[in-house]
């Protein structure tokens, strides 16, 4: 094995072996911080995945779309065309270190507060199999596998909403179970019409469409778009989110918002696109026109909210709308936007969820109508979420500029007049995003304190800065050098425009 | 023809073991007249069945009772897992009603004898080649079950239980008998492999409306074994009713019997553009009127009867592929059948960790009571608890329960490759469905304890049987292992 086939399994092992540990450590102390340091060793072993690259300078045609840095490829279940295939490139490295940053820091934040609930070992340990799902839906190159880690996260999910969520959690919990799990059931039919028509699961070999039928690309789109949006979401099969978000604990709304719904964005780069390409180029027009539906509506009902989470949560819905735009339009540039639109919306949403949950959780409501004055009380923080605000809202040097800016051209470079439209309309979708920001932070941050406001303390605890500092330097850094994640992305995603549209 | 045939004792040796059990067991409770021997004996017989199944089932296929070249004994490896399987499931049943059987309930040497006879029919079932011996076999594995529904002690939930059972029976093996009938009539032959041939080559025997009354009228009558809707009513109730040993025994061994004999019939015999279409339609609906009146159940037992209902359409599905042109190809054909298979595999150690979950949890001797009965029963019985939620979890076919996962996507797979995506869509959209309720069981079960403690049930304290945790350690390590390594059972059910 070399070096990198190691660190892929250890990515995967040691959350899952830390999961273990941490349930089989009696005392809930010494078990959270043994969570938080498999999630640390997760991290250590994330980051170096980018060294020592097998890959391509450029790429040319006549090779595989997909040519991973480092790769493992085992047999499992031959039956089932199961192969345990791992394996990272530019694509995907970004989202696997955001994941185990996001794990870690919700972790290291447990350490310091357990909702109420359950005991904060279950919890620790429940984020640990989450993210094992999540890394594993993000390395896996075999789609059987894909699927099968996508559907990982799920339950584990599910208990940390119901167990530790808000007052409605039960609800909220089932709602998103049930919702999720439609999505998978109908990637696994997906699954199964691509490897049925192909005789395959390689995601390697089916890069690129591997000579499907146009017919069978145009189902398998259909099924494996489906399946994604609702993970995205994308509008109308979002109705989960705002429940779930808004019920989760603080941690599990992190770990949602920031890279959960990557999920669904991920695989329908890498999957329904780089599969089902034909089928691709026929759905991106409604593909396109659904994200813009999302974006603005998704801003419209901020701007109606009252509750301070479900405002964030909404705030999701309109920019993976951006995403999925940037997406649809199946360039270069989209794809990029996509994702570097992916890592910000993980960090920026991940920090503001934070942040709402501090909020929450010293004046014990979320209502917006209650929360003012809180820079009067309670500075620093009002001053990193006004901080996290602006980052959303798309910011030029914040990490949220770019990818709504490169959707929207994106949009307009397709050209024609629904492109075109449709990169108006985005834009006019990201003026909204801007107003119903500002308009969080007229009411949060702004006017006298507030009751509940009014007995504020202006510290922060240690770990709530422990956990918030990494956010707020990787809003700042990707702002200022998108390099950071376009450097890693360009070849590959070179390559997959290559196949998909050529 | 030779008058005086040549019988291959080896291939019948399961039978004998499974046959010999059943003795055995009667003459120790005769002569010992000890509950401890007389389960001991039955459990070494079965076990030594299981054993003597696997052993014939790893040569080459087996072949007895011949007339010419069609034989009435044919012990392949479908045979040998059958077998196998039904003997561990009635081990697994025999350790699930110790408490009961120590707490007096039901008269043990009987008790044990009908558990072995049962296992016998099982294990006939497997190797049957011609109709009759697969009728007389199902029969034999069903009859000890009408007076075991019946068997405990002062209940009348449980006679209820057997009387339905035992008319619902009855009729369902006349429709069988009388469809094999018509197809003797028609065919003038009853060995499964000559009827098919029959059939297969003579076009106008299969265009005949006899005969395709003939296949409607076996189908019912199977499916009426199987628990399949529209033909499912008594199963519900008949689960609930019997000691909850014996609802596990009927869940796992008895529908396995079912499909096995269907899938013979189906596999075998009988023409595959009559029998896709009444299948798929069967499926379809077993799993979605399964699913949904599954939702609304309020007792353990009746809600896991409905979903093994609905179960039984997923093990199903797989042979509805047979309805389309594309599905009865030789390969997409042997696809569905070890789908259906491997998934009954999957369904049965995941049926029988349930069971044996809800009776460690419950009071020896005790039915299955509600699911309010249930709540908190982590925080007593935290692992037996677990336990119960990866058996649910898995026939919902979701991680961690790895196991039900792969059958789930042997059974998509199957389809597809069948070029059944409609039915493949069912099946999915069905799995949601079943994952309401399978989680309402299962968030129960961590729920917070109620503040006044339903009088008389609820989770007592009960230490559970030794034996019974074995059964649940042992069925849950199965399950785990199998969704770990699918390959055993895909490979076993496809041979």
């Amino acid at each position: 094995m070399t070096f990198g086939q190691v660190l892929l399994v250890a990515v995967l092992a040691l959350p899952a072996l830390g999961a273990v540990a941490v349930a089989a450590t009696p005392r809930d102390r010494p078990a959270r911080l043994v969570g938080t340091v498999a999630a640390a060793l997760t991290l250590l072993a994330a980051v170096p995945l980018v060294f020592d690259r097998r890959g391509w300078v450029v790429w040319s045609g006549n090779e595989p779309a997909v040519r991973p840095w480092h790769e493992l490829d085992l047999p499992w279940v031959p039956g089932l065309e199961l192969r345990f295939h791992l394996g990272v490139d530019g694509i995907s490295w970004p989202l696997v270190v955001l994941t185990a940053l996001l794990t870690l820091l919700c972790c290291a934040y447990t350490m310091w507060r357990v909702p109420d609930g359950g005991s904060g070992r279950a919890l620790v340990a429940l984020l640990l199999v989450v993210e094992v799902g999540i890394l594993g839906t993000f390395l896996a190159l075999d789609l059987v596998l894909f699927f099968l880690f996508f559907e990982v996260v799920l339950l584990p999910m599910y208990a940390i909403i119901a167990g530790w969520g808000g007052a409605a959690r039960r609800r909220a919990a089932r709602k998103f179970a049930l919702y999720t799990l439609f999505g998978s059931v109908l990637l696994l039919v997906g699954v199964y019409v691509v490897v049925a028509a192909a005789g395959t699961a390689d995601l390697v070999t089916l890069t690129g469409g591997a000579g499907m039928s146009r017919g069978t690309q145009l189902a398998a789109f259909t099924l494996l778009a489906v399946a994604f949006a609702v993970k995205s979401p994308l509008w109308p099969l979002h109705s989960w989110l705002p429940d779930a978000h808004t019920q989760a604990p603080t941690v599990g709304s992190v770990v949602l918002a920031g890279v959960l719904l990557k999920m669904g964005t991920y695989g329908l780069i890498r999957v329904a696109v780089g599969v089902a390409p034909e089928g691709a180029r026929w759905a991106a027009p409604v593909l396109g026109v659904l994200a813009v539906a999302a974006i603005l509506i998704g801003s419209l009902v901020c701007l109606a909210q009252s509750e301070v989470k479900r405002l964030i949560a909404y705030s999701s819905v309109g920019h993976m709308g951006f995403v999925l735009l940037g997406v649809a339009t199946l360039t270069a540039t989209g794809i990029q936007a996509a994702l570097i639109g992916n890592v910000a919306h993980g960090v920026i949403t991940g920090l503001l969820f934070f942040l709402a949950g501090a909020v929450k959780d010293r004046t014990g409501t979320g209502t917006l109508a209650e929360l003012s004055g809180l820079r009067e009380t309670a500075p620093r923080l009002a001053g990193l979420l006004a901080f996290a605000a602006i980052a959303s809202l798309g910011l030029p040097g914040l990490a949220g500029f770019w990818g709504e800016a490169f959707a929207v051209i994106a949009a307009v470079q397709v050209g024609g007049p629904l492109w075109t439209t449709l990169g108006v309309l985005a834009a006019v979708g990201g003026a909204l995003t801007a107003a119903y920001f500002l308009r969080l932070l007229r009411q949060v941050t702004h006017n006298r304190p507030s009751p509940a406001v009014a007995q504020l303390g202006p510290g922060l605890a240690g770990a709530e800065l422990t956990a918030w500092v990494p956010l707020v330097l990787l809003a700042l850094a990707i702002g200022l050098a998108p390099t950071l994640v376009l450097g890693v992305a360009e070849v590959p995603v070179d390559a997959l425009i290559g196949v998909v549209s050529p | 023809m030779t008058v005086v045939q040549s019988v291959d004792s080896v291939a019948l040796l399961p039978a004998y073991l499974a046959a010999g059990t059943a003795v055995l067991v009667l003459i120790t409770d005769l002569l010992l007249a000890r509950p401890r021997a007389t389960i001991a004996v039955a459990a070494l017989g079965a076990l030594g069945t299981a054993v003597g199944s696997a052993l014939v089932g790893a040569g080459a296929d087996r072949r007895t009772f011949c007339v010419d070249a069609d034989c009435s004994w044919i012990f392949g490896g479908r045979a040998a897992l059958v077998g196998a399987v039904v003997a561990l499931l009635t081990l697994g049943v025999l350790g699930l009603s110790v408490p009961a059987l120590r707490a007096g309930r039901s008269p043990v040497g009987e008790y044990c004898f009908l558990l072995a006879c049962s296992m016998t029919g099982g294990v006939v079932l497997g190797a049957a080649g011609d109709l009759i011996t697969l009728i007389v076999a199902l029969e034999t594995l069903t009859l000890p079950l009408y007076v075991l529904v019946g068997l405990r002690r002062g209940s009348l939930e449980s006679a209820e239980a057997a009387v339905t059972f035992f008319v619902v029976s009855v009729v369902a093996t006349t429709l069988t008998l009388l469809g094999a009938a018509l197809l003797y009539a028609v065919t003038g032959g009853l060995h499964l492999d000559r009827l098919g041939a029959l059939l297969a080559e003579q076009p106008e025997l299969r265009d005949l409306p006899l005969t395709t009354a003939a296949v409607a009228v076996l189908l019912v009558g199977l499916a009426f074994k199987v628990a399949a809707v529209p033909f499912h009513a008594w199963a519900p109730a008949t689960y609930d009713g019997a000691p909850l040993p014996v609802a596990a025994y009927l869940s796992t061994a008895s529908k396995l019997g079912g499909l096995v004999a269907l899938l013979a019939v189906v596999q075998r015999a009988l023409p595959a553009d009559q029998t896709g279409p009444v299948l798929a339609l069967l499926a379809v609906l077993t799993m979605t009127v399964g699913n949904l009146v599954a939702l609304r159940q309020r007792r353990t037992v009746r809600l896991l009867a409905w979903s093994s209902v609905a179960q039984a359409g997923y093990i199903l599905a797989p042979l509805g592929a047979l309805a389309l042109a594309a599905g009865r190809t030789d390969e997409a054909r042997s696809a569905a059948y070890a789908a259906a298979v491997a998934y009954a595999v999957f369904f049965v150690v995941l049926e029988l960790a349930a069971f044996a979950a809800v009776t460690a949890l419950r009071p020896a001797g005790a039915d299955g009571g509600t699911l309010a009965d249930l709540r908190g029963a982590a925080r007593r019985h935290p692992w037996r608890a677990a336990a119960f939620g990866l058996a649910l979890v898995g026939l919902a076919g979701l991680p961690p329960g790895l196991a039900g996962l792969f059958a789930k996507v042997t059974v998509v797979r199957a389809l597809l490759d069948g070029g059944a995506a409609w039915l493949a869509l069912v099946v999915a959209l069905n799995a949601v469905i079943g994952l309401a309720y399978y989680l309402r069981v299962t968030a129960a079960l961590w729920a917070p304890t109620p503040r006044s403690a339903p009088i008389g049930g609820g989770i007592a304290a009960v230490p559970v049987a030794g034996v019974v945790g074995v059964v649940l350690a042992v069925a849950t390590v199965a399950a785990v292992v199998l969704g770990f390594a699918p390959q055993l059972v895909l490979d076993l059910a496809g041979r």
